[in-house]
């Protein structure tokens, strides 16, 4: 019962959240209904016994990456969204393409409705054990990530630094 | 006890308002959001699978899907700061070029 009451409570601040990023028009109202999300959706994660995955969403989602986001909202002084007419090919693809989606996603569910229950706490993901399989099950994929991350500084780093005007250039050689 | 379809049908609305935000959204670092709430709807049902099938690689996965998102958000909004310095808006509408 306890249980049903918080999944309903978190569940409804996160759809709330999400259904508010789209209403919004200004961009940093946008990061914050997504940061009540995150952070709504880390409960959830709790409430399944996921501890280590509540603790990096809280960290990880709704701190570093949605700090990053607010940041460059910040620095590009994004302000409220220009509405502009809507592209033909969004609406003839968008809207039967989500009907679609959504119909599917109804029509699994009811489906295997009937599969089973999960208990509050149902698998506990404590650090130790995910650490455990970090390095035993899944070294491999966990240093490939590693090289994937020094990539994307690398990207990030190239792509964001000031470009170097042409114009200056031949003044060096000179 | 909260039947596992719950869970799948919260992950499922998060994962559809990502998508209506990605089509409908005209600011490009709104729809960089709705792409990061599309991988929270997703990861929300690895977890509730891995609690229902007791496998704690579904966890596991989890932390590989957040681990891809942050790289993506460091270089897509490295895009999105160079975009912006060549073009001076954020509306995706006037970005029509692959040219910078």
């Amino acid at each position: 019962m306890l249980h049903l009451a918080l999944f309903t409570i978190f569940g409804a601040v996160a759809v709330a959240g999400a259904v508010n990023l789209l209403v919004q028009r200004h961009p940093i109202n946008s990061a914050l209904s997504l940061i009540a999300v995150m952070a709504s959706l880390s409960v959830e994660y709790l409430l399944l016994g996921a501890e280590f995955v509540a603790a990096v969403q809280v960290i990880v989602y709704a701190g570093a990456i949605m700090v990053l986001f607010v940041f460059v909202i910040m620095l590009l002084n994004a302000g409220e969204e220009e509405l502009t007419r809507g592209s033909r090919v969004a609406i003839l693809v968008g809207i039967p393409g989500v009907l679609i989606g959504a119909v599917l996603i109804a029509w699994t569910l009811v489906q295997h409705s009937g599969t089973g229950e999960v208990a509050i706490g149902a698998l506990p993901g404590r650090p130790e054990t995910i650490g455990w399989l970090l390095f035993h099950d899944f070294l491999l994929p966990f240093e490939v990530t590693s090289i994937l991350v020094l990539i994307a500084i690398m990207g990030a780093v190239v792509l964001a630094g000031r470009p170097v005007p042409t114009s200056q250039q031949p003044r060096k050689e000179a | 006890m909260v039947p596992l379809s719950y869970y799948l049908v919260l992950s499922g609305i998060l994962f559809t308002c990502g998508v209506l935000g990605f089509l409908i959204k005209r600011n490009i670092i709104t729809i960089f959001m709705s792409i990061e709430l599309m991988l929270n709807g997703v990861n929300l049902s690895f977890v509730a699978f891995a609690a229902h099938w007791q496998a704690l690689s579904g966890q596991v996965f989890v932390f590989f899907v957040m681990v891809v998102a942050a790289a993506e958000t460091a270089v897509g909004l490295a895009i999105i700061i160079a975009v912006f310095r060549t073009r001076a808006t954020l509306n995706v509408d006037h970005v029509n070029l692959l040219k910078l």
